[in-house]
């Protein structure tokens, strides 16, 4: 095979209907994986899990991609071959439908009657019949030519439906604008992601988020200039019985200032309702307790005096942190657990029965030592590495209560709690493209679906009868393009209006 | 509205749910009933011993007087199961409505909603269909699907919640749900014919509609259910942008909606491919029947993601 016979080969594979089905198939199958195992791009912290439990399968799943499915280079091979196959089905298409839509109903068949269709007679001549059943097709927004057979005798060729085929172009072309869309999106989109506690300030650069993420072509310059503070956060759960525990209200008071604005205007921000900033979109996606310590060291000096961020862990915020006090003298660490509603039992341990602060409690571990933050590697600020530390005991404390470390080597006291609201402030300038597309798509899917192009044909010739020379044979057949449609419904309107306008 | 009234609503509301199902129920017996009384097609056209003519409904059948008569008993049981299958979409829709009235907003907050509505959802694509064609034979397999979803929600997935978490608390929850609902029913109804269309030759199915027939007619109700699986897909996109921050992250829910997609998709192509019209379209609908049943059941009870909420 020569190498031009093989790449045609190869083309004709790629785009033949077969092959698109077995792509849309390894599409579907490829999609299983990444809806059962945890995804970095949703859940980063329960990948990290799903490989520390199994960490024989967790290792060699992940070289494998399945905890980035959507990103992984099989994944990428379907899609991207499925839309080269795509494109090489619906380019060639395009010229052709172009051409059918400037053409001519074909010419009637020699034989209508192969077709099925309906004969009668009427009175009249043949080209006054003819112009009479054009006039009716046209009418019915039928798409019409006439024409003459070598025999003599008359006929009117229809075709209708050709949206059908333009709703099926305009669905793919959307498709493949919709990838375009994606793609932009991701090469200038970012998003980041940011926890405020009450009363905290969030000026929108890169230094202050806790996370971002930006795609390849953006850059922290084209982050719009504003800045907020969470004046307060409100949140309300159910106390009745059924659903009890679940969330009935979250809204976040914010003063946003942006350029250009004389002082800060005040918005509400809830779920359902982010703030548009720009090109930026300010959206309120969790919220939990950040118990305040006072931390003081040997010396009796106040080493820490603030609100710690604690993740919730659970439906009723059960939920854990970690304090780090490298200036103390000597170093201090903690791990703590706070416990909106405190319950204790056998099993469980210590944890929360709801998730609003009824019955608030924290329980913490205390370590002294070197907390590792010298050795250039960075670290969470959720995570304490104990490997070079000492444990000085546990404690459970209630609001304003203070527990005296052994050995002297200080105090923490617990005096109070704020609530923190964490936001994912995103931008993807690919999204108005994705929208039209999709709207597109569904517009010429419907079409594609619903119209169906069907072709007929009115024949008309004289019957050979000396009585009556004004009387004509009149032959009306059609047929559908789309396989278990027919034209029958159609025939039969036309044959009825014939002859109602005829006898 | 005070608080015993509501109480009382949400109780009448199941008592029709109830009594929907046991007309359904009884449908199920009719048309079972009609089902086994059918005779194989080609019977209705044997010549054996003595023969009669009976002009029925505008139709003639022929047969041996035993063979009308079963006949004649199947299309009573028939028409019997359509009447109360009519009955019982109506009771059901009594139910919802009442649901909706009581929770002071659309029915379809929770897994329990959800199923009722999706339940009454199947009824009424297959009584809408119904008076476009006959499809009396369709109905056996239309109430047991239906039944079965009725069943799951009152024992295992009933709840009590009214009100909605902040994250539904949008006019999507409306547009993107309803859409989702039409679209499954619609796929519901062409697994059952996609299903048959595999087995139409067989023993007693053979009195169903031939299968090119059937095959026909899954075409037609999945040509009917894509724009609007796509619509919900859609909506529910935008919505996702509103509430989270992007409007695609392949969330579990969002996965197996598109695996969903994908697969009917590929239906819909394989019906225009040379030797994959027929049986292999078939059994494609119904994996894509499958995978909507995954993503409606499977990934809210067994897999933690966003749409964890919309749970029990």
């Amino acid at each position: 095979m020569s190498q031009r016979a093989f790449f045609r080969w190869l083309w004709r594979q790629l785009t033949s209907m077969k092959n698109a089905l077995i792509l849309l198939f390894l599409l579907a199958i490829a999609s299983i994986p990444g809806s059962y195992f945890p995804q970095r791009v949703t859940n980063p912290l329960r990948v990290n899990q799903w490989i520390t439990d199994s960490p024989t399968l967790g290792p060699i799943l992940d070289s494998l991609g399945l905890f980035d499915v959507f990103g992984s280079p099989w994944y990428s091979a379907v899609y991207i071959l499925l839309f080269i196959s795509l494109i090489g089905c619906v380019l060639p298409r395009l010229r052709v439908h172009w051409r059918a839509m400037r053409s001519q109903p074909p010419a009637a068949p020699k034989n209508l009657s192969r077709l099925g269709g309906s004969t009668f007679e009427v009175e009249g001549e043949p080209e006054a019949v003819i112009e009479n059943a054009r006039a009716l097709l046209k009418k019915d927004r039928w798409r019409t030519v006439v024409g003459q057979d070598s025999d003599g005798g008359h006929w009117v060729a229809a075709e209708k439906g050709y949206l059908r085929e333009t709703g099926n172009l305009v669905f793919h072309y959307s498709i493949i604008l919709i990838l375009i869309g994606v793609a932009i999106g991701g090469l200038f989109g970012w998003a980041g992601n940011v926890i405020v506690r009450e009363g905290e300030g969030f000026s929108n650069t890169l230094t202050q988020y806790d996370a971002w993420g930006g795609g390849r072509l953006s850059s922290a310059e084209s982050l719009p200039e504003f800045s907020f503070t969470l004046e307060s956060f409100n949140v309300e759960f159910e106390r009745s019985n059924a659903q009890a525990g679940a969330p009935r209200l979250f809204e976040a008071n914010m003063v946003v200032d942006r350029p250009g604005e004389q002082g800060g205007a005040t918005h509400l921000v809830q779920v359902n309702e982010p703030l548009v900033i720009e090109s930026a979109k300010v959206f309120l996606v969790g919220h939990g307790y950040a118990p305040h310590m006072i931390v003081r060291d040997s010396k009796g000096e106040v080493v820490l005096d603030d609100a710690v961020v604690f993740l919730p862990q659970d439906g009723n915020f059960t939920s854990t942190g970690v304090i780090k006090v490298p200036d103390a003298d000597p170093p201090l660490g903690f791990r703590g657990l706070f416990l909106p509603t405190s319950a204790v039992d056998k099993i469980g341990g210590p944890h929360s029965i709801f998730p609003a602060p009824d019955d608030v409690s924290v329980f913490l571990g205390a370590w002294k030592g070197d907390l590792g933050l010298d050795t250039g590697v960075p670290q969470s600020i959720y995570t304490l590495n104990v490997d070079d530390m000492t444990q000085l005991g546990l404690e459970s404390l209630r609001v304003g209560q203070t527990w005296q470390l052994p050995d002297g080597s200080g105090s923490i006291e617990f005096t109070g709690y704020e609530r923190w609201a964490s936001f994912q402030i995103a931008s993807d300038p690919g999204k108005e493209l994705v929208l039209i597309a999709a709207i597109l798509a569904i517009v010429g899917l419907s079409l594609s679906l619903f119209i169906q192009r069907r072709r007929v044909w009115v024949k008309v010739g004289r019957v050979p009868e000396p009585g009556s020379p004004s009387r004509v044979k009149v032959e009306v057949a059609g047929i559908a393009k789309a396989s278990g449609h027919n034209a029958t419904e159609q025939v039969g309107q036309i044959v009825e209006s014939l002859k109602g306008k005829t006898s | 509205m005070d608080f015993i009234d509501s109480v009382q609503l949400a109780d009448v509301s199941n008592k029709f749910v109830y009594v929907s199902m046991v007309t359904l129920f009884l449908a199920t017996l009719f048309f079972s009933m009609s089902f086994a009384a059918g005779r194989r097609r080609e019977s209705q056209f044997q010549v054996a011993g003595e023969r009669v003519l009976v002009e029925s409904g505008g139709s003639q059948v022929r047969g041996t007087p035993v063979e009308v008569t079963q006949l004649e008993t199947g299309r009573r049981a028939a028409n019997i199961g359509m009447s109360l299958t009519w009955l019982a979409a109506g009771m059901l829709l009594v139910g919802v409505v009442l649901r909706g009235i009581w929770a002071g907003r659309v029915p379809w907050g929770n897994m329990y909603e959800f199923s009722i509505t999706s339940a009454l959802g199947i009824l009424v694509v297959f009584l809408v269909w119904s008076t476009q064609r006959d499809l009396r034979w369709l109905g056996l397999f239309i109430t047991i699907p239906t039944l079965l979803t009725l069943g799951m929600a009152v024992t295992v997935l009933y709840s009590e919640g009214a009100e909605l978490v902040p994250a539904l608390k949008s006019y999507w929850l409306v547009i993107h749900v309803l859409a989702a609902i039409i679209g499954g029913a619609a796929f519901t109804v062409s697994a059952a014919t996609a299903g048959l269309s595999l087995i139409s030759d067989k023993g007693w199915f053979s009195q169903l509609p031939s299968r090119e027939k059937l095959e026909g007619l899954t075409h037609r109700i999945i040509s009917f259910a894509f724009p609007i699986w796509t619509f919900a897909v859609v909506a529910g996109a935008i919505w996702a942008e509103n509430a989270w921050g992007r409007y695609w992250g392949w969330d579990p829910k969002e996965t197996w909606a598109f695996i969903v997609w994908v697969i009917f998709a590929a239906y819909l192509h394989a019906r225009s491919t040379a030797g994959w019209k027929h049986q292999k379209a078939s059994v494609i609908a119904l994996i894509g029947w499958l995978a909507f049943l995954i993503n409606y059941f499977g990934v809210n009870i067994f897999i933690t993601g966003l749409h964890s909420y919309a749970g029990t």
